[in-house]
């Protein structure tokens, strides 16, 4: 008896995740892929002068992203990781927003380019565009909750290419000394711009480099939404519990060229980028639901349309915003109150 | 009031910050046991624990970055780079990052942090122990720059950049380090940034320097007093960003020639920024071109004494220089 139940049990309920749990967690992957998708039409319709994709990543940052609590835990993200940040607090309208750089837009008030995700409201660190400066800042958030014996796990994310940086090494080795509790995740999608895997990564595996630093490494497949949760929810719990950081990669599909100025066609042959859809986290994970059944057409659909809706509203309300006040260029290069907090 | 060096100010006014809020870290290469290669931290440990007082790797982008990040996550870090000659690898850091934040984030992220950095020559460190790179963090928007050339503006100053809500490079001369000791106010008493001294007040022209070029200069002054009745206005800068513009503006007013005086070497350094203000918006005071004594255009400090020597600005190299001026 006991036997035939754990063979039916599915798994998601294995892992303590409930029906709704995994259902959010696709309607979290289809808008992030839909405000995506939004801003290449308005990139090509001019209204955003640059995108940079997500495409293909949504499954491992829904997932890895999970188990943070917001208002408590913190997160450094990169380039590609709309997923993650609206998992974690963003609204798709401050995505659309801040693409558009409007003056109010939460993460740069107009400031930074596309793809510079971050949001003091929601503990998402600014982000900037020489790759893998991030991870220090994760980590020094970890150092600091571990100074004050608090509760706090950081996330940290970064393309294959970006893991080769010095800096990388240097924040792993230091999480790796003091056993921070961070959470790096490198999330490889076999390409920096145009450089494949094999000239990129010694050795092939990042996550293999996890064992030099003293740390747990995992190598999950990016299209299986529930083996990314439960290595997140692992090293979430092993960063609480004090046993030092984890390095998940992740393996995912870039389903799109590098960026709007990139064309992956003079590099990538088109037999491969066909076969990408067969990867999309998106499909695979909606097979799954269907599989277990927590997900029909008619309930499909109707995310869909949700989706749908949610982000013409959010595009709608973005666009609306005011512009950046050329007046306002000069604020914020120093604190305009100067005190001893 | 206690009569202190610039390594024992540096020391108390870390001590008293770290008391005064216990979000105050100190993170660097040795600060921890042995108290830092100079002795800044010596006792630190022993007070405020191994969390406190933090011995890193060798991994100066590391220093700059977690210190970066635990401002973000509201600590008041204190790094030191073990000798400014080493802080390239945290360049990126530093530039692309911690100047920045606050403006890339539109105000919602900002930095209170204060990186020390041992600077200078004349103590036998060659290219990569002497090295006096302030220009490039001058000419870094965001960030503020400083650095004392008194143990009291050396303990006030520090104070404030811990409680500065921007990140603060902090640059101690090491020469300076046990030089001399000087009466230091006792208790909180900060000295804020942006404001220049004036060392010694003159009529005839003014010479505009900071750090070991302080002592140097006061030096000097007394020389060109003695021997030529040349009276100079020495005014320590203190900060140079944000530059006390009125005090240099105010002292060529009085003197009508302005000598700068830097270890750097000339060409680009911070010494054209200050010979630029006082062209641009003190020229109806100039009596004399504006000039510049710095050090030489090599790559480094050479080792050897009789080549450090060379390099070196000396008290005899201002008072030459002084009564060029003087003359002209």
């Amino acid at each position: 008896m006991v036997a035939k139940e754990t063979a039916t049990t599915p798994p998601h309920v294995e892992l303590g995740l409930t029906d709704d749990d995994v259902r959010a967690m696709y309607r979290q992957m289809l808008l992030a892929r839909a405000v995506d998708e939004r801003m290449w039409l308005m990139q090509r319709a001019g209204k955003i002068a640059f995108i940079i994709s997500g495409q293909g990543h949504e499954g491992a940052q829904v997932a890895t992203a999970w188990p943070l609590r917001p208002g408590q835990d913190w997160m450094a993200p990169y380039y590609r990781s709309i997923a993650s940040a609206i998992t974690f607090g963003m609204s798709a309208e401050d995505i659309v927003t801040a693409h558009l750089a409007k003056g109010d837009d939460v993460s740069s008030g107009g400031r930074q380019m596309p793809g510079h995700y971050g949001g003091a409201p929601y503990n998402i660190v600014s982000l900037s565009s020489p790759v893998g400066t991030q991870v220090l800042h994760a980590v020094g958030i970890a150092m600091g909750a571990w100074v004050r014996g608090e509760d706090v796990v950081t996330l940290t994310s970064f393309g294959e290419g970006t893991a080769n940086q010095g800096e990388i090494h240097e924040a792993m080795n230091f999480a790796g000394v003091h056993r921070l509790p961070v959470v790096f995740v490198c999330e490889n999608n076999g390409y920096a711009i145009s450089v494949p895997l094999d000239q990129q990564v010694g050795g092939g595996n990042v996550a293999a480099r996890a064992a030099g630093y003293g740390m747990t490494g995992v190598t999950v497949d990016g299209g299986d939404v529930l083996a990314c949760y439960r290595a997140a929810r692992d090293a979430h719990a092993r960063a609480r519990a004090g046993d030092g950081p984890t390095l998940i990669e992740a393996h995912v599909v870039r389903m799109t060229s590098h960026s709007s100025d990139d064309d992956q066609r003079r590099y990538r042959d088109p037999a491969e980028v066909e076969a990408l859809k067969e990867r999309d986290p998106i499909s695979i994970f909606g097979d799954q639901l269907r599989g277990w059944g927590l997900l029909d057409e008619e309930v499909d659909t109707q995310l869909r349309a949700d989706v749908k809706a949610e982000v013409n509203d959010a595009s709608k309300r973005a666009e609306a915003r005011p512009d950046p006040d050329v007046a306002t260029a000069l604020r914020h290069v120093y604190a305009e109150e100067q005190h001893d907090a | 009031m206690p009569e202190l060096n610039i390594l024992e100010a540096v020391r108390l006014g870390m001590d008293e910050e770290m008391e005064r809020d216990e979000r105050v870290m100190v993170l660097g290469e040795d600060v921890g046991k042995k108290g830092g290669v100079f002795g800044a931290t010596e006792g630190l440990f022993a007070k405020y624990g191994a969390k406190r007082v933090l011995d890193t790797p060798l991994t100066e982008a590391m220093i700059a970055g977690a210190a970066a990040g635990a401002a973000i996550y509201g600590l008041r870090p204190i790094a030191e780079m073990q000798f400014a000659d080493f802080v390239y690898p945290a360049f990126n850091q530093i530039v692309s990052e911690i100047s920045r934040m606050r403006y890339r984030s539109n105000g919602t992220f900002g930095l209170p942090m204060v990186i020390r950095m041992p600077y200078g020559g004349g103590v036998h460190g060659a290219l990569y122990h002497s090295q006096s790179n302030e220009a490039y963090f001058t000419s870094t928007v965001g960030l503020k720059v400083v650095a004392p050339g008194t143990p009291a503006d050396a303990k006030g100053l520090l104070k404030a950049a811990v409680r500065d809500p921007d990140p603060v490079m902090f640059f101690e001369h090491k020469k300076t380090y046990r030089l001399f000791k000087a009466e230091v106010p006792d208790g909180d008493t900060v000295v804020p940034i942006g404001k220049a001294d004036v060392a010694r007040p003159g009529t005839h022209l003014s010479i505009f320097c900071y750090g070991l070029m302080r002592t140097f200069a006061l030096e000097a002054a007394e020389t060109l007093a003695r021997e030529d009745g040349i009276e100079a206005e020495v005014v320590d800068l203190r900060s140079l960003r944000p530059l006390d513009t009125e005090a240099i503006l105010a002292s060529v007013e009085k003197t009508s020639r302005a000598l700068v005086v830097h270890e750097a070497n000339r060409f680009g350094g911070f010494g054209a920024e200050v010979a630029a203000l006082i062209a641009e918006e003190g020229f109806e005071h100039l009596d004399a071109p504006v000039t510049r004594l710095a050090g030489p255009e090599v790559p480094g400090v050479p080792f050897h004494h009789n080549l450090e020597d060379w390099f070196m600005i000396s008290p005899a190299k201002i008072v030459d220089a002084a009564r060029a001026l003087a003359a002209y």
